[in-house]
């Protein structure tokens, strides 16, 4: 088993990424560099957190003109579980592979702070390991994290399941007050319809050593490799 | 056979280039003849104070520079490295942008943390994280000052971060204040550091007689035209011409040449290596030459440029950033072409290192300059400055303070921006990419754990300008006293020093007299703390038309904490914990925020640091921290006791109370609290190693006072006749918003 984590020009989670894999889970991880046309060998990928090209147009969009990302785009409606974190997230969106946009926070600041989450469906390759409902605690960082959608999107992704994790306060309720960035309905990520690709802007790979205060983004990773195990063991 | 432009040197000229005539003579007498236009701007640029340090140097070799752990001396090269054990080293240095950010806030500050970073890596060193030290005029109100500085602040913060957080390092820490005195001159002090094995630290000499030299990272333009020798004035209304002066960072090419050179680095085919920061491509060149002991030969008209029709004096002026000069050993070419081209960054073999020590430089065919190297870049003039003696502050008695409401007053204390929380500072920056920070901004010291090399570090930035004000000397002693007793709290063991020194025009005998005094203090305390000066920056000429700033000479240190268990917190973690107050009660008032915030009164001698206690206080804590006998521990600085305790109790994620008792004879409230004598610790302890910890204290003879206890929904504070209580709610409410409601008017 192994996962790609891609390097697009501009990322600066990707040590970040390929350590919470490599010495967190412990799973074989490896660099993509974002001027490969194949992610053939590999199992998942993480699209981690940056400022990609600077991120000087719109973020992500750019990137996901990427050689790599027709690779992944093609790989990802097959089924193979991809995750994008921060500017991943954005860059997923770009690419049309998840709906809605990540626009300019309300405060119309950077915003550097601990977050809770609430997990709101175990349905997904990154959370089945997690009980529904379950909390966790991790950092967001970005200017950009805003999630927007029409209404009509909006609706399908509630009816059907897709928010993976929304912003609440410390006892579990989706506040204002707990809501980061002014993202509708408190969402913080969400999935494609198929279920394997999520895109979230907190960071696990920023809380997966007791050291920094949490280690529940570990979690979503160990969920991962352990449907990643299932998987081959169905093979 | 050297290019004559058809710009005559004249003493007007020489003037307009910050040149005095007896510089221009010296000049002359070293080249052995006039120098042309693009001459003239070279040695403009290089004997401006900001690269040649002609009016510090002599001062500056009062520091001491030396110890086991230095491996690279300050000044010898772009920043100096310090051993952290098991082959890894720790490059950092503290460099100013603030007459830059005076102008255009946004891209001074930005272009600051962009160049102290480049200052890291030529090292060879990976960055890991980033301080500031900033500093404002006063933000509220509706005066034009108050709306200008604001103007300023939030510039300054956005473009800090605005480079920061894209680049990927982590600001940690750091300081703000807010002060009259820096009205339209604020202070930006960016501190860097990085990590590097032993064996990879890489140099920025030109070795290798025919070695290609290249240049590397963006074009060349006409922004940041001379910034060395702009930074090297006052600040008047005029300055805001000086606007092509600042240059334009970009974040995104700051990476891409990080990670590049790094690569390169690593690739073992780097002879030298330097950043084009002040003076550009002038300054590359020549200090290569010089250190390497060699020449430079380059040619312009292969140097990268965005725009067209650039004179070679443009070209060598230019401070466009994200540039390097790298010389290669030679063969191995392909090596450069190869990562630049992957990273897709513009390159070009520009010249080659010569034997004559020459810089020389050529456009085409055409020689423009040709310049020993060792005199551009080491022969600056060195002057000794005239001094006046400095008056004393007078002393200040309690009894020449009118009483006030304690209760009143520690509220405004806390609602003061420069002692209120800083979170809207410092949830700006991203703080927690890399995944290391352990104890994130707003503790006494920042503690990060540094993957690469399993090293958990702290470090810190401090300087009170009030006491440098009032007494430069003693105020500079307590910046580094300050430091090293915020690194002990934090469980750690100071190990080195960068300072920037920030101050006014070194021509006025008040000025000079200030910067020598804190010279020498800061030198002596840095001795007596065992932590050498391994780099910094001077910064002269912070002065607006009503005046100088107050001497600010901002102290970074760095730390080392060897057990995780050790990692300590300033705020209070459990609920009947015992606090001790380490150290003196104290008494001395002069030069407090108390007297300036409450009383609106700069005045006053400054407390007196006594190094024998404060070495003693330190060694005393270091031990019971290492005993794992201390739950939390904070400096007691600005605004005393009163202060830190209520930081104790609201600083944390979750807010406590506490009950205080202190017996002290003095009769007045305000006193005991806001008094702000030095080498004092409040600390909390587990009731059952109380007993353990007032022996070992006793034993050290060091003060200890069982101050009471950790709990309750109030911060109660009585001192045996008077008792004060405050709403732990209200208290953290009062210290929390302040500044996010002062910028609020800015937000909408």
């Amino acid at each position: 088993m192994k996962i790609a984590v891609v390097q697009f020009p501009g990322s600066n989670c990707d040590q970040d990424c390929l350590r919470a894999l490599r010495d967190g889970v412990r799973v074989q991880a490896e660099y993509l560099w974002h001027k490969e046309t194949s992610i053939s060998g590999f199992d998942a990928a993480v699209l981690p957190g940056g400022f990609s090209y600077g991120d000087y147009l719109r973020c992500g969009a750019i990137a996901r003109f990427s050689p790599i990302m027709k690779a992944i785009i093609s790989a990802a409606l097959g089924g193979m579980p991809v995750v994008g974190i921060c500017n991943g997230f954005q860059i997923l969106c770009e690419a049309g592979l998840l709906p809605g946009a990540l626009i300019r926070n309300e405060s119309l600041h950077f915003v550097c702070k601990p977050v809770w989450l609430r997990m709101e469906t175990a349905e997904t390759p990154f959370t089945e390991k997690l009980a529904r409902n379950r909390l966790l605690r991790m950092p967001v960082a970005h200017g950009e994290g805003s999630f927007f959608a029409d209404a009509r999107t909006l609706s399908v992704l509630e009816s059907q399941n897709q928010v993976v994790f929304r912003y609440v306060n410390e006892s579990g309720e989706p506040t204002r007050k707990s809501n980061p960035n002014g993202s509708l309905a408190n969402i913080a990520g969400i999935c494609n319809e198929q279920r394997n690709i999520l895109g979230m802007m907190p960071h696990p790979d920023r809380a997966w050593d007791r050291r920094l205060g949490s280690e529940d983004g570990q979690l979503i990773f160990e969920s991962l490799v352990q449907y990643l195990e299932s998987q081959t063991a169905r093979r | 056979m050297l290019s004559k432009d058809s710009i005559a040197v004249t003493p007007e000229l020489v003037r307009s280039h910050g040149l005095t005539a007896e510089e221009f003579e010296r000049i002359k007498t070293a080249l052995g003849r006039v120098p042309n236009f693009t001459e003239l701007g070279v040695f403009s640029v290089m004997w401006s104070e900001h690269c040649s340090y002609k009016n510090t140097r002599l001062e500056l070799k009062k520091f001491p520079t030396t110890g086991p752990r230095v491996l690279v001396k300050a000044g010898d090269e772009n920043a100096g490295v310090i051993d952290i054990g098991d082959g890894w080293s720790v490059a950092f240095k503290m460099e100013s942008h603030n007459h830059p950010s005076a102008i255009e806030p946004f891209q001074g500050a930005a272009t600051g943390v962009g160049g102290i970073i480049r200052d890291i890596f030529t090292m060879g060193a990976r960055p890991v994280l980033l301080l500031d030290s900033l500093r404002f005029g006063p933000i509220y109100g509706e005066s034009p000052e108050a709306q200008k500085n604001r103007r300023l602040f939030a510039g300054v913060v956005a473009g800090i971060a605005h480079y920061g957080n894209c680049i990927g390092i982590p600001t940690v820490g750091g300081e703000v204040y807010f002060d009259e005195c820096y009205d339209e001159n604020p202070l930006v002090n960016v501190f860097c550091l990085g990590i590097v094995r032993h064996s990879e630290i890489a140099r920025g000499a030109a070795k290798g007689i025919g070695n290609p030299v290249f240049y590397v990272g963006s074009e060349t333009g006409r922004d940041g035209l001379a910034g060395a020798a702009f930074a090297s004035r006052d600040l008047t209304e005029e300055s805001k011409q000086d606007r092509p002066a600042v240059q334009v960072g970009d974040p995104f090419k700051g990476k891409l040449l990080l990670e590049a050179c790094l690569e390169l680095l690593a690739s073992g085919c780097v002879a030298g290596i330097q950043d084009m920061g002040a003076a550009g491509l002038t300054c590359s060149t020549c200090e290569t030459a010089s250190r390497g002991g060699t020449g430079v030969q380059i040619d312009l008209a292969l140097v990268p440029q965005r725009e067209q029709g650039m004179t070679p004096y443009e070209i060598l002026l230019s401070e466009s950033q994200e540039r390097m000069l790298i010389i290669v050993h030679r063969g191995q070419e392909k090596k450069v072409k190869e990562i630049f081209e992957k990273w897709d960054l513009p390159y070009a073999l520009v010249g080659q290192v010569t034997d004559d020590g020459m810089m020389r430089v050529l456009d085409g065919g055409r020689v423009e300059v040709e310049i020993p190297a060792d005199i551009l870049a080491n022969d600056a003039p060195v002057y000794m400055r005239e001094v006046e003696v400095m008056r004393p502050a007078p002393k200040i008695t309690i009894d020449e303070i009118p009483h006030t409401d304690s209760h009143e007053s520690l509220i405004r204390l806390l609602a003061h921006p420069s002692i209120a929380s800083k979170n809207w500072v410092f949830r700006q920056y991203d703080h927690t990419v890399r995944a290391g920070t352990i104890v994130p901004p707003g503790s006494d010291a920042a503690v990060f754990y540094v993957r690469e090399a399993g090293k958990i570090l702290a470090a810190t930035a401090d300087c009170n300008h009030l006491y440098c004000k009032l007494d430069p000397r003693e105020g500079a002693r307590i910046a580094v006293a300050e430091a090293a007793r915020n690194l002990v709290c934090s469980g750690a063991t100071p190990l080195a020093v960068t300072d920037n020194l920030n101050f006014g025009n070194p021509y006025r005998p008040e000025i000079f007299s200030q910067l020598r005094e804190a010279v020498e203090g800061m030198a002596e305390a840095c001795r007596k703390f065992n932590t050498p000066v391994v780099g910094g920056n001077v910064s002269l000429y912070n002065q607006n038309p009503n005046g100088a700033v107050d001497p600010t000479p901002t102290v970074g240190m760095v730390g080392i904490i060897a057990d995780e268990r050790w990692i300590t917190r300033q705020y209070f973690q459990n609920d009947g914990d015992v606090i001790f107050l380490l150290g003196p009660i104290g008494e001395e008032m002069g030069a407090t925020h108390y007297l300036k915030v409450v009383h609106g009164r700069k005045e006053g001698q400054p407390p007196r640091l006594d190094f024998d206690l404060e070495l003693r206080l330190q060694e005393v804590l270091s031990s019971l921290i290492q005993q794992g006998l201390v739950q939390s521990a904070h400096d007691c600085s600005e605004g005393g006791l009163g202060v830190a305790l209520a930081e104790c109790s609201i600083s944390g994620e979750r807010q406590v109370g506490a009950s205080v008792r202190i017996d002290s004879s003095a009769n007045r409230m305000d006193l005991l609290l806001f008094n702000e004598t030095q080498s004092r610790v409040i600390f909390s302890v587990s009731r059952e190693n109380s007993g353990t910890v007032e022996k070992i204290c006793a034993a050290a003879g060091v003060p200890l006072f069982r101050l009471g206890e950790v709990g309750g929904p109030e911060l109660v504070i009585s001192n045996g006749k008077e008792t004060q209580s405050w709403e732990i709610a209200e208290l953290y409410k009062t210290w929390y918003c302040p500044i996010e409601d002062a910028m609020a008017p800015n937000e909408s």
